[in-house]
């Protein structure tokens, strides 16, 4: 019994089949829930809007002033509110899924196969969010710039040239895989603690991991925003 | 028990990349749009309304202060001018009341010598005028005496 509540499942999904495609059924599962939860969060917050803010509208313009320093100190005063809303959603998606990943018990639903857990533990999830953010840095760099920004593979030598390139590889293999170990590693440590020691031992550890869990989404927004601002700066 | 199932196996793994990211992706997209909607622009609008007022605000009363730190400026000089004015006009009088008071001065000190002499010469005359009249009552009375004696004898 115990050691059915706290046996580790790694690596296994809840496939769902439609057509010849297969989905991990449990990601989409987490990520509605608790999306769904913060939509609500949110409209419940901006449901009465007043020039003096109360309650959760407080909360919601705090985050909002967060985010809006996040993207401007890194993308510059030019063009940061064209992606504020990506790299506001990003770091509210990686957030959101972190913690409610290691906040709520979802071990106690029982799926025929898998089990629920934070949607950025699946490395879809993150390449998917890291494959969008390049996608983006290239589209804002190309859409401010033009041709022009094919500058900055050059820049400051033509020597460059090679690292750059290599480095549109790694931005969005270091950002995804980044956030993916993380996230199950935090996963796993907390659960190979909670089958070996049950009591007590294991919250620090938990703690830790949501201190984790807000830094890597916090991260994960950052570098983002700082690879968009790198792609639109002006070069002298 | 602990399955650690990472990489070997025929289904599922930790690696195992499928539909399910691009179905992702597509989430997340549509995630910005609805959070663009609902959240960044209704806040942003709110908040960025709160802080241009506050900034007019702000502008404006720099710009009071500005004001009446000119007023001030202006009245202050506007009462160093008439303090001056004062300090100008008080002198003149002083000045005036001051020759005025030496010519009077001056005036009386003559008038009193010129009485004063005169009243000398006056008193002189009437001493040498009651001398002479004495010196010849005295003739007259010697002369009396003499005769009296002379008709004595």
């Amino acid at each position: 019994m115990l050691t059915n509540f706290a046996a580790l499942e790694v690596g296994q999904h809840l496939y769902w089949q439609i057509g010849n495609i297969r989905l991990h059924g449990q990601v989409f599962l987490t990520s509605w829930i608790l999306l769904g939860a913060l939509l609500v969060f949110i409209s419940l917050g901006t449901k009465k809007m007043e020039n003096d803010p109360k309650g959760l509208q407080n909360l919601l313009e705090f985050l909002w002033d967060y985010i809006r320093d996040l993207a401007r100190t890194q993308i510059g005063e030019k063009v940061y509110r064209d992606w504020m809303p990506f790299i506001g959603t990003l770091f509210l998606f990686v957030f959101v899924s972190n913690w409610g990943g290691a906040l709520i018990p979802w071990r106690l639903i029982k799926l025929p196969s898998g089990e629920l857990g934070a949607p950025t533990a699946d490395i879809n999830t993150t390449i998917a969010l890291a494959l969008l953010v390049s996608l983006s840095y290239f589209y804002a760099g190309l859409s401010n710039k033009g041709w022009r920004y094919f500058e900055y593979y050059v820049h400051p030598t033509p020597i460059m040239l090679p690292f750059k390139i290599l480095e549109d590889f790694t931005k969005p293999l270091s950002l995804s895989f980044r956030l993916f170990g993380n996230i199950l590693a935090d996963e796993l440590v907390v659960g190979v603690l909670v089958f070996l020691v049950p009591l007590i031992l294991p919250i620090p550890v938990m703690f830790l991991g949501l201190f984790t869990s807000a830094i890597q989404a916090l991260i994960f927004a950052t570098l983002a925003a700082y690879y968009i601002g790198e792609a639109v700066e002006e070069h002298h | 028990m602990l399955a650690f199932n990472f990489f070997g196996a025929t289904e599922g793994g930790l690696f195992d990349i499928n539909a399910t990211l691009p179905l992702m992706a597509i989430q997340v997209v549509a995630l910005t749009y609805i959070l663009n909607s609902l959240f960044f622009k209704p806040v942003g609008n709110v908040v960025e309304k709160r802080e241009k007022f506050v900034s007019n605000n702000i502008i404006e009363a720099k710009n009071k202060l500005s004001e009446v730190k000119k007023l001030e400026a202006n009245l202050l000089n506007q009462l160093q001018s008439a303090r001056t004015e004062a300090q100008r006009i008080v002198s003149e009088a002083e000045n005036e009341s001051d020759k005025l008071y030496k010519e009077a001065l001056e005036l009386a000190n003559n008038e009193a010598n010129a009485s004063k002499e005169k009243a000398r010469l006056e008193i002189e005359s009437q001493t040498s005028a009651a001398r002479d009249q004495l010196s010849k009552q005295a003739d007259d009375l010697s002369e009396l005496i003499v005769n009296r004696l002379i008709l004595e004898k």
